[in-house]
């Protein structure tokens, strides 16, 4: 996916004023959160899992070379391959190789947000080999030339009417908008494709170390035929995925689904555990695992390893307000929202996802849902001393800090500051009580009124109190 | 109830906002403190508890600030501020040094004598003796860092219901953030106003013609939001609320000579 993150403010600009974006983005606030909410409620040892799913986190980041080669072994001993990949090039390469390798010339694809990451879709259709979505929702954003906006639900920015449009376009079907006919439509369309590919690929949501499975959960069902059906299955996954064991996957398959959908289960579990054995009745005959780092190892035992925590849930971005405000498009690359902002940075350089980690109140709602306790508030203000160091903050924003630091750090002066600055508010404002426009606060003053200093500043009203 | 010991040796956390835009604010907190038994002091050495430079990634500064606000406050049992964010930032500072930076047993040691006013009215105080009246309907905001940073949440609405005459009704998304963040208002001018329209919709919605909150940088934005768009709706600290000082206009209202005290 091109990197459009250093367009962040012109793009929520345009998305606050996009009023099917709008709708789309408020139906999303009324849904996910409160069936989250819900759920949590329903489970009195809801913030105990948590606890325990960050300690055991915490625990598999310390370790994670043992869990990974532990992983690698058991896949290789269930007779498949595990291919370690240290960039997105790396991994194209590897994956295109492999679709080669058995001639394969289209490709049924499980919804993956690592292959968003490594740019996928793009690289094999430049050597040749067709992607086809089978997940409802990429499979729109493909028939779309769209990308996801949303981690669980990529095509969230959609209304049933943008979805209407383009099959009628692209599937030269009459035109209905009844969401049953469209969804029979897509069954339909994608069914061939199905019979056709000679390579699934799917994500993973978890790698579990003690028996080399990987597992992917849908409520669509789509995983299951991408690969049980193909020749060749290639899980396309990342290095911090993986679990010591199938007891500790159900404990954050638990918290995953609560968390995402507020369902106490994800509709499928698909466990793949190796390619087909004699006497198996379906599945590939070569599986293989396709391990992505892209910048993970570097953030292990840095302040950024506790991002590694993260199991995609999208909670913090179905109750961050800004990504209610903006979508996810706004946010330029593939992950949006407080992860996104934490995560964007590491994969694609500081340099030009700087707006990201500073597009937050820290208003602290994201870390209060995270099942895993990722203090991404915390996480996101890394990058702004990152930034601030390597001198990349808006000279407005460095001047700013400086002058108002000149005078934090000399209380006397201070004094001084405060009192002319009140005197001159107050004068600005007259006798309203506001003031409307403030040269060079335009950022406020633009939208809302500045409430005029009451009085004197407290100190000096306070001192004449003492004297007198 | 420690009010019949020794007086409690209080300082008074003016925060830069309170300071310059509403000094009421911070003598209602003086006058709710010596209700209850303390002894406020105000040292003149504090400015601003650093968190625009802390939130600007300007870690070297905000050390500065901070070990001047920790020395300033040395020797006062308690500190206490008008403001969930700006004690929420005295909470961060020992972040802010290394394990073996003796700076940071001073942070910790100011971290545990550090409260937002209702909090330390309501848990530290045991004080609910509000003697004050309110005439209307109001509704609270919950500021963000207040809310999460230090789980306020219940301790001013169990002190505004004792506040003689006032209703209470709670509006749609009061823990949601109304925009404000600091210098995040004026760096995304747009999103920010989004969200606070979003909750100057909220609080009209509730019928309420007072808005109350805990911080001043939430409360002037709000104010300045429904002022904005000409609602007739009162924006007040709860502080003036608890301490019966509500003769005063309320923010972002009505007119003041220049130049008298308020
Ligand atoms: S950061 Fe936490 S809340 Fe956000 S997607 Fe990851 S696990 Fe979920």
């Amino acid at each position: 996916m091109e990197i459009h993150s250093p367009e962040f403010k012109e793009k929520s600009r345009i998305a606050l004023h996009d009023v099917n974006l709008q709708k789309a983005l408020s139906n999303l606030k009324a849904g996910f959160p409160v069936k989250r909410s819900t759920a949590v409620a329903r489970m009195p040892e809801f913030e105990q899992l948590r606890d325990e799913a960050t300690a055991l986190k915490n625990h598999i980041l310390e370790n994670l070379d043992i869990y990974l080669e532990q992983f690698e072994a058991n896949v290789i001993k269930n007779g498949g391959h595990v291919h370690w990949c240290r960039t997105p090039d790396d991994a194209c390469k590897k994956i295109l190789e492999i679709c080669k390798d058995v001639d394969s010339k289209t490709v049924t694809k499980g919804k993956s947000m690592v292959s968003e990451e490594i740019n996928l879709n793009d690289y094999l259709q430049k050597n040749g080999v067709e992607p086809i979505e089978t997940d409802l929702g990429e499979y729109i954003l493909q028939l779309r030339g769209d990308h996801p906006s949303h981690i669980i639900a990529p095509a969230i920015h959609l209304n049933l009417e943008d979805v209407s449009e383009i099959f009628h376009e692209k599937h030269k079907r009459p035109k209905s908008s009844d969401p049953a006919v469209l969804m029979q439509e897509a069954r339909e369309m994608l069914r061939e494709k199905f019979a056709g590919a000679d390579v699934g690929i799917t994500g993973a949501n978890f790698l579990v170390a003690e028996t080399g499975s990987t597992i992917i959960v849908t409520n669509e069902g789509n995983g299951d035929l991408t690969q049980t059906l193909p020749k060749t299955h290639i899980v396309v996954t990342s290095i911090e995925k993986v679990v010591p064991t199938l007891e500790d996957m159900t404990l954050f398959l638990r918290l995953l689904a609560r968390s995402a959908t507020g369902q106490e289960f994800t509709v499928y579990n698909t466990l793949s555990t190796g390619p087909r054995r004699t006497g198996d009745q379906d599945g590939p005959e070569n599986f293989h695992v396709v391990l992505v780092d892209n910048g993970r190892s570097e953030m292990v035992g840095t302040e950024f390893q506790e991002m590694l925590r993260c199991i995609r849930c999208s909670a913090c971005m179905n109750h961050c307000p800004v990504y209610g405000a903006v979508g996810g498009h706004s946010y330029g690359w593939v992950y949006p929202g407080p992860m996104g902002s934490v995560l964007t940075p590491q994969m694609i350089g500081i340099e030009q996802a700087g707006l990201l980690p500073n597009a937050s109140t820290f208003c602290g709602k994201c870390e209060s849902v995270c099942p895993v306790r990722i203090p991404l508030p915390k996480l996101m203000r890394h990058w702004r001393e990152d930034e601030f160091s390597k001198h990349l903050s808006p000279k407005a924003v460095r001047w700013g800090i400086g002058g108002w630091a000149f005078f934090a750090k000399r209380p006397g002066l201070y004094r001084l500051l405060s009192t002319s600055s009140n005197l001159f508010l107050r004068v600005m404002a007259g006798k309203k009580g506001r003031i409307k426009k403030i040269p060079m606060a335009g950022g406020w003053t633009d939208w809302r009124d500045m409430p005029a200093p009451s009085g004197k500043t407290f100190m000096s009203q306070y001192k004449s109190r003492k004297q007198s | 109830m420690h009010a019949s010991k020794k007086p409690m040796k209080v300082g008074l956390f003016v925060t830069c906002l309170v300071d310059m835009f509403r000094p009421s604010i911070g003598f209602a907190t003086i006058k709710l403190l010596e209700s209850a038994g303390c002894e406020v002091s105000v040292p003149e050495t504090q400015t601003c508890c650093g968190q625009p430079a802390f939130n600007s990634g300007d870690k070297k500064t905000t050390q500065q600030i901070a070990r001047q606000t920790i020395e300033a406050f040395d020797g006062y049992e308690y500190v206490v501020g008008p403001s969930g964010s700006c004690i929420g930032m005295l909470h961060h500072y020992a972040d802010l040094f290394d394990n073996n930076d003796p700076w940071r047993a001073r942070a910790e040691n100011l971290k545990n004598r550090a409260f937002e006013i209702t909090s330390f009215l309501t848990d530290v105080m045991d004080f609910d003796s509000i003697l004050s009246s309110y005439e209307g309907k109001v509704t609270y905001h919950d500021s963000c860092a207040g809310l999460r940073e230090l789980g306020v949440k219940q301790q001013p609405r169990k002190l505004l219901a004792k506040v003689a005459n006032l209703s209470l009704t709670e509006m749609e998304d009061a823990e949601t953030c109304c925009g404000f963040g600091g210098t995040f208002c004026v760096k995304y001018p747009e999103i920010s106003n989004r969200m606070v329209e979003n909750k100057s919709a909220n609080v009209e919605l509730s019928g309420a013609t007072t808005l109350l909150g805990g911080d001043l940088g939430c409360l002037l934005n709000m104010a300045g939001k429904l002022k904005r768009q000409g609602h007739n709706i009162e924006t007040r600290h709860i502080v003036e609320v608890l301490a019966g000082m509500t003769d005063e206009p309320a923010i972002g209202e009505a007119a003041y000579e220049l130049g008298q005290p308020a």
